[in-house]
């Protein structure tokens, strides 16, 4: 008898992409702002983005554990989690309440809605949103060695109240903040990386990005000071790595943009008319629960069809 | 947003492009199976112990949707065998023990041809049927009117990674190929005719615009080389600016569709009168140390074939027939070379490989590179609710099987799989 082959279904090769290789270009793309952020604010900075990543991964590998499910820490998506949720408190948040923020996310919001895909809202955004309404540790900023706290509040704070900031000190992110939100360049070059590895998509960080700039220009009248406000604040964080998040966003370029359009929107809204100077996390939150009205309404037309 | 035919960045590892072709004549035995094509089986005209030689016809056709088969070698019948198709349906396969004569049957002449009734019944006689992987009897398909239908499309993009016997065909046999259409310019009355091939050869290019420029309202065009665009799909848009309806077939909308080699071995019947007896097969694949565009004859096994172009390099893990994107898996390297067969693929299991399993991440990767615009994850969903209405509503029966979706999706999904069993579940829901 003959040696018996492989039998299967076309196709019979692969491009190689992994969703493990997809959070890891994550996690890597996520270093230069994690990097930045230590730099800032202190080994402070690295204890909590050190902290949220082990409870997540930790809370991720217990709940599969006690729930009989296959593991899924090997896929990665739980440090991505952890790392955007450390980069998103501030450096001053005590340990417990990043555990909290941990579970909440893992456990709460991905877990038991089944999972890495199922989940409907974004894990870090939600566990950042509540800890935001309930720490009030979380809804003050850290401020760097150096830059003067009392007097100082944050970027966004210190436009909304007619002063000036300079443009320097907000690419480089020396300023009051969350971990990973201040260095604009580090995030830019995270973007660049993601967009050279064809992991995301250009529409949503610039539609959301762009609309804010817009939103506010027309605002202020100003283009430096609307330049200003969108490199402040946690947008281009927000923007480039959580509103991304593909579980949690639309699919087509045409939803992304609809999204991003969305999220910019939402963001001047609330910075401007809300009770919160910050708007960003909200805003992708909101634009979550849309994201099945927009999947369905910007479905591919079909060869050699009517449209679906 | 619209459909748009985009391809994605498979490799095309082209390696046996620029090597001339090397013809096959060794053979110890051929198996040959009387269902190559889509229809009916056709009935053996030999038993046990008949001598026969190249050309000897061993089975003739059983009705209009069926093929005659003729022996590739000379020798004698040694056995009738059970075959499994790939379609599953087990049929009557005969084999020729050679005698390494490789002595043509005598009396072979070209057929006179003088109506559009002869030259299909020339064709019909010739066994070529849809060689470029289709297998659907050719004699049937040409059988239009073309007074309605315009265009005859002659596809010769061959997109899928490692096949290259279109492009030899083209490059060594432009002669039999221009044969053919002229033939069919005189007696079908067909307008207009559109050679279709990928940019990616150049030879083969020039070679069809230098026919085509001998044959009245005959014109080439130059088709994006990537992969899918060699689909029906694709060449009828790029030929005649047209989208195929789904459920319907490019004649509802004025063209057939024909492979460049079927055309090339129909004109060599139409000249010679020697019926189609070998082909060009590509073989190929990262085990393959020595890969080699080889003219075999029909039903000879893959494991002689493989061993005449030399050792492999490395075990293969799969083994398929055609492309490494649409190929069908052979149980064993005893299969035998089928008139479909345009290549053969021993892969490594380095290149068969799949990333591990995990839940779809929503990453959009699948529907927007699929080129019809199908959204293989919404599908999948559905097909696993049994969705029936759903899955019509995403319009999964247009899926052409590219596999463009499957290749690139990060969290391996059987998306292919189940786009095949949904459109049986749709297809039974219909009945
Ligand atoms: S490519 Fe795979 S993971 Fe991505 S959306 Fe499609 S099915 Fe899901
Ligand atoms: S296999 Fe079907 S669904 Fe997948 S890319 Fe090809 S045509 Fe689209």
């Amino acid at each position: 008898m003959d040696k018996m082959l492989h039998l299967s279904v076309s196709p019979h090769t692969h491009c190689g992409r992994s969703t493990s290789s997809i959070m890891l270009d994550v996690i890597i793309a996520l270093l230069p702002a994690t990097i930045a952020g230590v730099v800032i604010f202190g080994l402070n900075a690295l204890l909590v983005v050190a902290v949220c990543v082990a409870a997540c991964v930790g809370f991720e590998y217990l709940f599969n554990l006690i729930a009989k499910k296959e593991q899924t820490i090997g896929d990665y998506s739980a440090i991505v989690t952890g790392l955007l949720l450390g980069l998103n408190l501030p450096a001053t948040t005590p340990i417990w309440q990043c555990v909290i923020g941990a579970l909440f996310a893992i456990v709460v919001v991905k877990c038991l809605f089944g999972g890495l895909g199922y989940n409907f809202v974004n894990p870090a955004i939600t566990a950042r949103v509540l800890m935001l309404v309930s720490f009030a540790s979380v809804a003050a900023p850290a401020f760097p060695a150096g830059v003067d706290a009392a007097a100082g509040a944050t970027p966004l704070v210190q436009l909304a109240n007619g002063e000036s900031f300079d443009l320097l000190t907000l690419l480089l992110g020396n300023h009051g903040g969350a971990v990973g939100e201040t260095c604009a360049i580090a995030l830019i070059l995270g973007f660049l990386y993601l967009l050279a590895r064809d992991v995301i998509s250009w529409e949503i960080p610039v539609s959301f990005i762009g609309s804010v700039f817009v939103f506010s220009f027309l605002m202020e009248g100003d283009a430096m000071k609307a330049l200003a406000l969108t490199l402040s604040g946690g947008l281009l964080l927000g923007a480039i790595f959580m509103a991304t998040d593909y579980v949690t966003s639309p699919t087509t370029p045409a939803g992304k943009l609809i999204f991003g359009l969305g999220c910019g929107l939402l963001t001047f809204l609330i910075r401007y008319f809300g009770s919160y100077p910050e708007g960003v996390s909200f805003a992708i939150l909101i634009m979550n629960l849309v994201v099945p009205y927009i999947d369905k309404l910007t479905k591919h037309r079909i060869y050699g069809g009517k449209k679906a | 947003m619209a459909f748009f035919l985009n391809s994605i960045p498979v490799p095309l590892k082209k390696n046996t492009a620029d090597k001339p072709s090397v013809r096959m004549t060794d053979v110890k035995t051929v198996m040959i199976p009387m269902l190559m094509h889509q229809g009916t089986p056709a009935t053996p005209v030999v038993k046990m112990g008949d001598l026969v030689k190249v050309g000897t016809k061993i089975a003739q056709a059983n009705g209009e949707l069926s093929s005659p088969i003729y022996a590739s070698v000379s020798g004698k019948v040694t056995k009738v065998c059970d075959y499994l198709t790939a379609s599953g349906k087990y049929v009557p396969a005969i084999v020729i023990t050679a005698d390494g004569e490789m002595a043509t049957e005598e009396g072979l002449t070209a057929p006179t041809v003088n109506s559009k009734d002869e030259l299909l019944a020339a064709i019909r006689e010739s066994g070529v049927v849809g060689l470029g992987g289709a297998g659907f009897p050719t004699h049937v398909k040409l059988n239009v009117d073309f007074e309605n239908v315009e265009t005859l499309i002659v596809n010769g993009t061959e997109c899928e990674p490692y096949i290259t016997s279109d492009n030899h065909v083209m490059n060594e046999r432009a002669g039999d190929i221009e044969f053919a259409l002229s033939a069919f310019k005189k007696h079908l009355g067909i307008k207009h005719i559109v050679i279709g091939v990928g940019n990616n050869k150049k030879t083969s290019i020039e070679n069809m615009k230098e026919l085509a420029s001998r044959i009245e309202g005959a014109e080439v065009i130059a088709l994006p080389s990537t992969y899918s665009h060699g689909s029906e799909e694709a060449i009828v848009f790029h030929a005649t600016k047209k989208v195929l309806p789904q459920g319907k077939l490019p004649v509802d909308i004025g063209c057939v569709v024909c492979n460049v080699t079927t055309i090339a071995e129909i004109g060599k019947y139409l000249k010679t009168g020697m019926p189609f007896v070998e082909r060009y097969v590509t073989v190929d694949g990262s085990c393959v140390k020595e890969p080699q565009c080889v003219i075999a004859p029909i039903g000879v096994s893959l494991e002689e074939l493989f061993a005449f172009v030399g050792e492999f390099e490395c075990d293969p893990e799969r083994v398929v027939y055609g492309g490494p994107m649409m190929g069908i898996t052979v149980p064993s390297l005893s299969a035998p070379v089928l008139k479909t067969t345009n290549s053969v693929l021993a892969l490594s299991e380095k290149e068969t490989k799949f990333p591990k399993e995990t839940a779809c991440i929503r990453c959009g990767r699948c529907t927007n590179n699929c080129p019809l615009g199908i959204a293989p994850a919404a599908i999948e969903k559905a097909y696993a609710r049994k969705d029936v209405e759903e899955l019509v509503a995403l319009q999964v029966t247009a899926c052409m099987e590219c596999g463009s979706c499957a290749y690139l999706c990060p969290a391996h999904r059987p998306l292919v799989q189940t786009n095949k069993l949904a459109k049986a579940l749709v297809k039974e829901a219909n009945n």
